[in-house]
């Protein structure tokens, strides 16, 4: 799995930073930032994140 | 290229009647289930004989939200009017974002985001907590009953956002007053609440004055600052985080209290929080879109220049979305509601929101842990004609 993350698209809603805090983070200007890849333990988190996500910014490439 | 099958009638699927609560109706209305079981969209009928159409599944409200063919901004032909908000107009007050598309919205929410990270959210928890503390002292010295909307739910999310918009510690007792005004439907009427918006805009214009030239560790001086937003715009954005924030938290969390005390085996757990949200949807009627070219959803054909009305009540108890979505149980992972809507609109403030209920509901009980409803559950005074579902009063004892 890989993680690929748009701050241009990020509205700031935080759901990633608040559900997914080992992977992701919100910079100073508010906007998504990704910590690290997941580890394997870690991908119902990086899904999770790139559900809620509600403008598009977290996009999860599965295999 | 379209291709239009010459078998496939023209007609419009019947019409049913505008949602609206009503005493002896549960909310959410049990006819969203009907809607929901439906192909494709219900038509609906405004008071105004607009034809609007009602969207009712998790997956079609969310498609509505993000779609670039469906537009929030209120000067567009056939945007839906659902009746008074308590909102100035948005061609009398620039800044009020959230009747605006991308990319004109970006540059409002960009320079709000900072504002409302998780991280600085968690920040304001210990100030939160002492403004709780406070109304409890207030409510717990005055005796043994309380209307717990009036003295408790109504007060703290204008506090929070009087402290964080940086109004004087010796002026939010006026800003609590007057926003009281506007979302107190039974006891304002129509002129009191004008009169209530015009006072805070009024006094909103002149704290932006004050901060221009002095300064503060506050969001007003922060967001002048960024120069993103010109000072005659600052009056709408703020107006819009102060009627944003107020009203859906104070019926949140009066709600809430409601539902913890019929399932007390839930009080401390702060997982109540997300299920509440998604259990009560109180802006059900909230997200108002119209579309501005043709699109389809759910296999229907929207026209452009035709309102939408995505109820995130009738989404948030969708059976393909929520298992058992009309039972309260925190333990479900919930976080996929839409109360907070979804798409670029999105609620700005949702941590905040939930870091108030979150402690509003912990001290309520931990220092109140007798409390109980003064009036039967099927004698609440639901808030039938305001736009957001809530309790106009919540009488408890203890």
């Amino acid at each position: 799995m890989r993680i690929t993350v748009d701050p241009d698209r990020c509205v700031g809603a935080g759901q990633c930073a608040l559900n997914a805090p080992a992977l992701f983070d919100q910079d100073d200007d508010g906007l998504v930032t990704l910590l690290t890849e997941p580890g394997a333990d870690q991908y119902d988190k990086a899904r999770l994140a790139g559900a809620l996500c509600p403008s598009g910014a977290i996009t999860v490439h599965e295999g | 290229m379209t291709y239009t099958d010459p078998a496939a009638p023209e007609t419009d699927p019947p019409a049913v009647d505008f949602p609206q609560r009503k005493p002896g109706v549960p909310f959410p209305p049990p006819d969203y289930a009907d809607y929901r079981d439906r192909k494709g969209l219900v038509l609906s009928q405004l008071s105004d004989g607009k034809r609007v159409w009602l969207v009712t599944r998790h997956e079609d409200v969310r498609a509505v939200l993000t779609s670039p063919s469906i537009s929030s901004n209120p000067e567009h032909k056939g945007f839906p009017n659902v009746g008074n908000l308590g909102v100035p107009k948005q061609d009398q007050i620039p800044g009020w974002f959230v009747g605006m598309d991308s990319p004109e919205h970006d540059r409002f929410r960009k320079a709000l985001i900072p504002e409302f990270t998780v991280r600085r959210v968690r920040a304001m928890k210990p100030a939160i907590e002492r403004t709780v503390d406070a109304q409890l002292d207030a409510m717990l010295a005055a005796g043994n009953t309380a209307d717990l909307v009036a003295d408790f739910a109504l007060p703290i999310p204008s506090l929070v956002i009087s402290a964080l918009l940086g109004v004087p510690p010796a002026d939010r007792e006026f800003f609590e007053s007057r926003t009281r005004v506007l979302v107190s439907l039974r006891s304002s009427t129509d002129d009191d609440r004008m009169a209530a918006a015009k006072d805070l805009l009024r006094y909103i214009n002149r704290l932006v004055e004050i901060k221009q030239k002095w300064g503060g560790d506050d969001l007003i001086t922060r967001l002048l600052a960024t120069g993103a937003i010109a000072p005659h715009e600052m009056s709408g954005v703020l107006m819009l985080l102060l009627i944003a924030g107020h009203e859906t938290t104070a019926n949140n969390i009066a709600l809430g209290v409601v539902t913890l005390l019929a399932n007390p085996q839930w009080i401390g757990d702060d997982r109540a929080v997300e299920e509440t949200l998604r259990f009560h949807s109180v802006a059900d009627l909230v997200s108002l879109r119209v579309a501005v070219q043709d699109v389809e959803i759910a296999g229907q054909l929207i026209k452009a220049g035709e309102g939408i009305v995505p109820l995130v009540a009738a989404a948030n108890h969708d059976e393909n979305a929520f298992e058992c979505p009309h039972a309260f149980d925190p333990s479900r992972s919930a976080r996929h509601h839409v109360a907070f809507g979804y798409g670029v609109h999105q609620c700005l403030g949702q941590n905040l929101v939930r870091i108030e209920m979150e402690v509003a509901y912990r001290k309520l009980f931990e220092r109140i842990p007798n409390l109980e409803l003064a009036v039967p559950t099927d004698g609440l005074d639901i808030k039938y004609d305001g736009v957001l579902y809530g309790l106009n009063e919540l009488p408890v004892r203890w």
